[in-house]
């Protein structure tokens, strides 16, 4: 009395249908499907994050006003030779000095410029050298990690010890030393960070390049037939790309401050609003001494916001890409 | 009367280098022949090298010597000929988990094959098509799964259809059931057998699991330590046994056609370290009850080694020398050579 | 009085999704010296089971029903009394030695542990029992200074057995303790097993997917399917007739070598192993069934008799005529 089964086995269906596809009429109307299933997923549990979401409306908010600086107020203000207040002004609502307050919501700098309109212009800069220089960084940091991990054997060897050497490079020599010899642009502080940044990327990528390689369904690939770029395109990069993205949120907090390192250091564009540089002419005009508090706080406060969002958003998408650090 | 197998091993070694400097000899000389529509079970034990020799017939390990040839002609060693090579002998592995890409839905897994190999046209028909053959139906409904959503059972299906939409020649198995529910390999056993009637497809099954090979292989090749050591019909191979590692491996398993269990001691030497003369000739019973050396093989079976078994596919062919010297009564009522 | 006496146990886990039970009523006994096999795919509440015998099991785990060791309920043992029943009372073999050995111990060391736990004995006294151990399990004493990654999957798994041998315990749990092995090993590791239970007078309880090994090595056999049993009795006699259609199915998995019927012809079940959480109505295995009747969905299956010494939850051993509809 053993069990019997009929010759074709019975319809097998899985548990859970994620979408109803009855409408599918051609390969691109299902790779759209499941793109925007598989967007609305990632938006689900990232909601769950609420650290990852108030990280993501700052940003949001913090970018929407950056871009829109030039639209809401007049880039006249920024103008040395036309500044509107008079030196060292505290903000309009502060009664208690030094000095007498002006007409300004957060008070003048040593020049009579808005620090308010300051430090909003100021954030194009950092956002831009920020992001900039982290898709550097990123960017060659992949480049090399997953060529390093999937091809092994001497290509391995030589770029990780290229890696080891940019590692130990200090940034702030070499920041210097490009910009006595590219001029103190933004593109020179771009290239410091970038430069300096992408090692520890490129070891992190590489570790999970091997640990993706190991993996069966890389052997199935190999055996269909697909060459290395299809390897490393279709199956490494899309699985390495969680630990990318989540690296290039963290690296942008960190370049933003470096950048602000940099221009304090007076190595940035001096004709271009920064925070750094903010916070440097802060202290070589004597704010300090002064007391004018609403000079230094002010970009302070604006980089530690924008790390932090960085941060928060960094992390919220570390615990959606690996379940096992999603708390609860 | 003999038709031309469709893949086909002479000579075949595969060495590998270890830290250290020593080298282990995986395949230690194999010849092979697969007859198309034919299923071929590879067993033995881990260790005997039976995954290695499914990686080099694959082109995925690149045999030390040694031909393999496809329908006549010698593999390719550039990298486009291996791809079209590809496209007549798949893989299917052991782990249908590990197997497919958690990011890829069904439909990119089956449909991977295609793209990589160029073939544009009617792309969902044929990925319909091929998860059809291999029971998941209606195809539609699986396109948009993703593998964690799938049983063990249903994601070796979607491997199995991965596979068969570039309608290949041969599959090569590596132990396809062992990871899924007991219960459920019969069903995948009996796709595969299914998809040799439709297709005609050859298989190699490599398998340790002896009854598996009684349940659907025509033909049995045993291994040990890089050598195949008998194969034959799998009936006669597996109610008759002629190899003393083989009468072993049959003797221990439940209900066995041989009556005595002989439980061998001892664990199989590793391939850097291959016996000299017969290579089992350290474990063998015969050898240690004194059966060779009545028959007066014993200085034989430690000294001289044995020649590589050739491919014929009709035959029961044994490497031992006691059952050369030797044979039992059933081998010689049924034509049994060494 | 048998020596484990299992009374209705049912176990729930808590998960994020909500109670899973995974034991639903499970009735067992074993007396002294006997063997018992639980045959089960996964799923089915077998480790569970296995690890509840020692109250191993999470503290979020509801657990009902009784377990009675030698007369005592594991389950409501004082904490002191359990201590000594782990291990002394009742040990486990587990699966997968290379996870339950500690990488960075001596394996000598490893089987003197329990010994120096249970016993007032000091440390040279206990690893001169743990060689002699290692000697009865095959393998020379001077193994006992190795450490795990030295040895082969077949040595680490007989000093598996070792340490459960270790205190003398009256019963001992075999989980899936062969299943990653070869074949030749495993028979090294079954032989070994059954002689030494065997000569010892020990109780084994030994839990395999493998119907066909559990048939020849065990006296009397349970099959579980869904966290119950459903159906029991003696092994070979299961083995070959079964009664349960779940049975069979997992018989036809292991086909007997030598029988023509099974060349060429494997059977399977479709479908899946049901999740815990979401077990069908009636008789958990009526939608894989291939004999399954209309009132499968809806009658509430007990073990029913199904033979001399044989039970099975299943309608059809029933005698024609009597209906058992849910109320």
């Amino acid at each position: 009395m053993t069990a019997s089964t009929t010759g074709t086995p019975p319809p097998t269906s899985p548990d859970t249908s994620p979408e109803e596809p009855s409408r599918l009429t051609s390969t691109r109307a299902v790779v759209w499907q499941r793109r925007r299933a598989a967007l609305a997923r990632f938006w689900r549990d990232y909601r769950q994050q609420r650290a990852g979401v108030v990280g993501l409306v700052g940003l949001a908010l913090i970018v929407v006003a950056a871009l829109a600086a030039p639209l809401i107020t007049d880039a006249s203000g920024l103008d040395v030779t036309r500044a509107p207040g008079k030196r060292l002004e505290p903000p309009s609502w502060w009664p208690w000095g030094p000095g007498e307050a002006g007409e300004f919501f957060l008070g003048t700098d040593e020049t009579g410029r808005s620090v308010a309109l300051l430090t909003l212009w100021g954030a194009r800069v950092s956002l831009l050298v920020g992001v900039t220089a982290t898709l550097l960084a990123i960017g060659i940091g992949t480049l090399v990690g997953i060529t390093a991990g999937h091809f092994g054997g001497w290509v391995s060897s030589v770029l990780m010890r290229v890696t080891d050497w940019f590692i130990v490079l200090p940034r702030l020599v070499l920041a210097i030393a490009l910009a006595a010899l590219l001029g103190p642009t933004i593109v020179t502080i771009v290239v410091a960070i970038g430069v300096t940044s992408w090692a520890g990327t490129a070891r992190l990528i590489r570790a999970q390049t091997l640990a993706v390689e190991a993996r069966p369904y890389l052997e199935r690939a190999r055996a269909l037939g697909a060459g290395h770029w299809h390897q490393m395109t279709r199956h490494v990069l899309p699985n390495v790309m969680p630990l990318v993205l989540a690296s290039t949120t963290l690296e942008v907090a960190s370049a933003v401050l470096a950048e602000a390192t940099l221009s304090f250091l007076g190595l940035g564009d001096p004709a271009r609003v920064s925070w750094g540089g903010m916070l440097s002419r802060a202290n070589a005009s004597g704010a300090v001494t002064y007391g004018a508090w609403w000079y230094l706080l002010t970009p302070g406060l604006a980089i530690l916001v924008v790390v932090l969002c960085f941060t928060l958003c960094g992390r919220a998408l570390e615990a959606v890409f690996n379940p096992r650090l999603r708390g609860r | 009367m003999t038709e031309q197998p469709i893949l086909s091993a002479r000579g075949l070694t595969v060495d590998f280098r270890l830290r250290g400097g020593r080298r282990a000899r995986a395949v230690d000389g194999v010849d092979l022949d697969l007859a198309p529509g034919e299923v071929l079970a590879l067993a033995g034990e881990s260790g005997c090298g039976k995954t290695t020799l499914a990686r080099a017939l694959l082109g995925l390990v690149k045999p030390t010597s040694g031909t393999i040839t496809y329908a006549g002609e010698p593999l390719a060693s550039t990298s486009s000929g291996l791809k079209a090579y590809r496209r007549a002998v798949q893989l299917i592995l052991q782990d249908p988990t590990g197997a497919l890409n958690p990011r890829h839905t069904v439909y990119e897994a089956v449909a991977e094959g295609l793209r990589i190999h160029g073939i544009t046209d009617n792309e969902r028909d044929r990925v319909a098509e091929a998860l059809a053959h291999c029971g998941l139906r209606p195809p539609e409904r699986f396109f948009l799964a993703y593998p964690h959503e799938l049983s063990g059972g249903q994601r070796q299906r979607v491997v199995i259809a991965g596979a068969l939409v570039l309608e290949p020649k041969v599959l090569i198995a590596d132990e396809p059931v062992a990871s899924l529910d007991a219960s459920v390999r019969g069903e995948i056993l009996a796709l595969l057998l299914r998809l040799r009637e439709q297709f005609g497809l050859a298989a190699l099954v490599v398998t340790h699991d002896l009854g598996l090979a009684w349940s659907i292989a025509d033909r049995l090749a045993v291994m040990y330590l890089g050598r195949i050591v008998e194969s034959g019909p799998t009936e006669r191979v597996l109610t008759d046994p002629q190899h003393p590692y083989t009468r072993a491996l049959v003797s221990v398993l439940p209900d066995s056609p041989v009556s005595e269990p002989v439980v061998l001691s001892g664990e199989p030497p590793d391939a850097t370290r291959i016996p000299a003369g017969c290579r089992f000739h350290p474990r063998c019973p015969e050898l240690a009850s004194g059966g060779a050396a009545a028959a007066g093989v014993a200085d034989a079976c430690r000294r001289t080694p044995l020649p590589v078994l050739p491919a014929d596919p009709h035959q029961h062919v044994v490497a031992c020398h006691l059952r050369m010297a030797r044979p039992t009564k059933a081998a010689e009522a049924g034509s049994v050579s060494g | 009085m048998p020596l484990l006496d299992v009374r209705d146990l049912r176990v729930t886990y808590q998960s994020a999704r909500g109670p899973v039970p995974a034991v639903r009523g499970v009735d067992l006994t074993l007396d002294a010296g006997e063997t018992l096999g639980i045959a089960g795919e996964s799923g089915c509440g077998k480790s569970t089971l296995a690890l509840t015998l020692l109250r191993l099991l999470p503290r979020t785990a509801t657990i009902t029903g009784q377990i009675l060791l030698d007369g005592e309920d594991v389950l409501t043992m004082s904490w002191g009394k359990l201590r000594a029943v782990r291990w002394a009372g009742a040990s486990i073999v587990f699966q997968g030695a290379m996870h339950a050995l500690n990488p960075v111990h001596r394996v000598g060391r490893q089987i003197a542990e329990p010994i120096m736990l249970h016993e007032r004995v000091r440390e040279s006294e206990a690893l001169a029992r743990a060689e002699e151990l290692l000697t009865q399990v095959g393998l020379p004493a001077w193994r006992a200074r190795s450490y795990p990654h030295e040895l082969s999957g077949g040595q680490r798994q007989r000093v598996m057995i070792a340490m459960a041998l270790a205190c003398s315990p009256r019963l001992i749990v075999a989980d899936e303790a062969t299943t990653a092995l070869d074949v030749m090993i495993q028979a090294q590791v079954l032989d070994l097993i059954t002689s030494l239970v065997a000569e010892r007078g020990i109780a084994l309880l030994m839990i395999s997917h493998d119907l066909s090994i559990l048939s020849s090595t065990c006296r009397r056999l349970a099959v579980m399917y869904a966290g119950r049993v459903v159906e029991m009795g003696p092994a070979q006699e299961l083995f070959g007739d079964p009664r349960h259609p779940y049975s069979g199915a997992l018989a036809a998995a292991f086909p007997k070598i030598g029988d023509p019927a099974a060349r060429g012809r494997p059977r399977g079940l479709g479908g899946d192993p049901p999740d815990p959480a979401a077990v069908p109505s009636g008789c958990a295995f009526h939608p894989r069934c291939p004999l399954a009747r209309p009132e499968c969905a809806t009658t509430d299956v007990e073990l029913w008799p199904a033979g001399p010494d044989r039970v099975a939850s299943c309608v059809r051993v029933l005698p024609a005529g009597s209906s058992r509809e849910a109320s």
